[in-house]
């Protein structure tokens, strides 16, 4: 028997989760159509992170790649986890913003560009604090432009996840990739129970934490698009699919009213059980998207 | 925190429209109502206190669910009603303190309730409805992105009152691992670090600091001053684009926001190389 036979293929494939944020993004990309813009050589860092005595990184965390994907114009924004814990920062925040807006000015002048985000952030980076928020806000205004025009495709891989004011970004994207890994959700669960009490959620429930918050959940109640392997060509895969799929038809964070429905219909005089709410919001037609 | 959180905006609220409930169906913390300013019919929301939330974490003046969807359906609803004709003004009160921390709202997808109402004040500045940000309390984090952070220009009262800022102060300590104190004085010399509005001022973000005599009780003096400020601001956000890039041409941000000015005039030139 030979060993191809015997070691499955989740043991064989290529772990994207062990790659940092350079490599992730250079795996989606065509294969030499890419060049990385704003690169750490340019030594563009934050000058806020010094000035509190902490290490500043050359290219602010924030890894950003001009090529194709699927043979078509595309940009690829890549945040590093490792470093601030992906945190967004004024300099990250702004190579992110100035690359979504150079794809909205050439989509608009008949070259099509399609943004692809790897979110991988804890939101605001605290050090930045009003400088972090400001950005966020930017970014999240340079995705919707964007979006009128081509595709902006989030990817959350794990093993940070997204959360804080990036979790609204990937809201606002045409279309969210999420593996099993990956946690996607506005405050995250040690925030909650510092604000609220451990009565309303124990940080250290981790089981609670992915009911709630993982790939497979967030996909199965249709707030993201498709779950996907830890497997470097299986996420590229995906990425080039949405890229060929072009705009979906209504974007989920114009679906207001499917969603304000479903919201009044709760029971909110106890905790929402994950499971119950993702069999009672999964239903074809409620799927963002091309589908 | 005060206790006073959102009833500033519902003064205000009342005060520039002359009413004080919510529209029919809509939840109890969320305030739309059309009402004359100058020349225009504007629209103003405010999120406020609801001690009768059907989410218990999102009765004190938080952006939650039901407030996001609320938000999101009457913003809509102008930009559907303007479709064709003269776009009206968005007013956005803001005095929120912070987005809803709550299990429930995890679990329903709260980042996607928020991104509802984000998207539809980015779409009605995007149509061309002038949309203002009138800042008279805290706006703090995901409350602020949520509820006025996509408006065209933002005003804010020049009043100790007002906080904007990513995180209230104790959190902000207890992360970073510093004391209250300690981030006060980083404040003074760290000026995003700042809950000083004086401080927020100099970022370069806002169109106007106004300063209000006694923001707590609007009076009819006040009351017109600030509706000529909204005038004004409404004009120039009419002769303005529809984008947000007057936060980065500003004075303000030249001085303060050097090295993100710099990342992006870099990416441009090495876009169009590549």
């Amino acid at each position: 028997m030979s060993s191809a036979i015997v070691i499955p293929a989740y043991v064989r494939r290529h772990s994207f989760i062990e790659l940092d944020a350079r490599a992730r993004a250079q795996s989606l990309m065509d294969p030499g159509s890419w060049r990385e813009l704003v690169g750490p050589f340019d030594r563009i860092e934050s000058p806020w992170l010094p000035m509190q005595g902490i290490a500043p990184q050359s290219d602010d965390g924030c890894v950003v790649l001009k090529g194709t994907i699927a043979g078509k114009p595309a940009v690829l924004i890549a945040l590093e986890g490792k470093f601030q814990a992906g945190s967004m920062g004024e300099v990250s925040g702004a190579k992110m913003t100035a690359a979504l807006d150079l794809a909205t000015q050439d989509s608009q002048n008949g070259k099509k560009t399609a943004a692809v985000l790897l979110l991988e952030t804890g939101g605001v980076r605290l050090q930045e604090a009003n400088l972090g928020l400001a950005v966020i806000a930017e970014v999240m205004a340079s995705i919707l432009a964007l979006r009128e025009h081509a595709p902006v495709i989030t990817v959350i891989a794990g093993t940070v996840g997204c959360f804080g004011g990036m979790s609204i970004a990937a809201g606002l994207s045409s279309y969210i990739v999420m593996t099993v890994e990956a946690r996607l959700g506005l405050n995250g669960p040690e925030v909650i129970e510092q604000e609220s009490g451990i009565e309303e959620f124990d940080s250290s429930d981790k089981a609670l934490i992915w009911a709630i918050n993982g790939g497979e959940q967030r996909v199965g109640m249709g707030v993201a698009d498709e779950l996907v392997l830890d497997d470097a060509e299986k996420i590229a895969a995906s990425v080039q699919k949405y890229v060929r799929a072009g705009l979906p038809q209504v974007p989920r964070s114009q679906q207001v009213e499917l969603y304000r429905e479903r919201t009044a219909a709760l029971d909110t005089s106890r905790q929402i059980d994950p499971l119950t709410l993702r069999k009672s919001w999964n239903r074809k037609t409620n799927q963002g998207g091309a589908r | 925190m005060s206790e006073q959180v959102g009833l500033r905006g519902k003064a205000w609220f009342q005060a520039f429209t002359g009413k004080n409930s919510p529209m029919v169906g809509d939840p109890g913390s969320v305030l739309t109502a059309d009402a004359k300013l100058g020349e225009d019919t504007a629209r103003f929301l405010c999120v406020v206190p609801n001690p009768e939330a059907r989410f218990p974490c999102a009765g004190r003046g938080e952006v939650g669910l039901e407030e996001s969807y609320t938000l999101a359906t009457r913003i809509r609803e102008a930009i559907e009603q303007d479709k064709n004709g003269k776009k009206r003004p968005i007013i956005a009160i803001v005095d929120v303190k912070s987005q809803a921390y709550g299990r429930r709202e995890e679990t329903a997808a709260i980042f996607l309730a928020t991104a509802t109402a984000a998207d539809a004040y980015a779409s009605a500045r995007m149509k061309g409805h002038p949309v203002i940000a009138l800042v008279m309390g805290n706006a703090i984090s995901g409350g602020f992105l949520t509820h006025g952070y996509q408006a065209n220009r933002i005003l804010a009262f020049d009043d100790a009152g007002v906080v904007i800022h990513a995180m209230h102060k104790e959190a902000a300590a207890r992360i970073t691992l510093r004391t209250v104190a300690e981030l006060d004085e980083l404040g003074h010399k760290i000026a995003p670090l700042s809950y000083d509005i004086h401080d927020y001022a100099k970022l370069g973000l806002l169109h106007k600091l106004l300063h209000v005599e006694d923001p707590d009780r609007p009076s009819q003096t006040t009351v017109a001053q600030v509706q000529k400020e909204l005038i004004d601001a409404i004009a120039d956000a009419r002769a303005g684009s529809q984008d947000l890039s007057n936060r980065l041409t500003s004075p303000g941000a030249r001085e303060m926001r050097k090295a993100g000015l710099a990342a992006r005039a870099r990416m441009e030139e090495q876009w169009r190389q590549a």
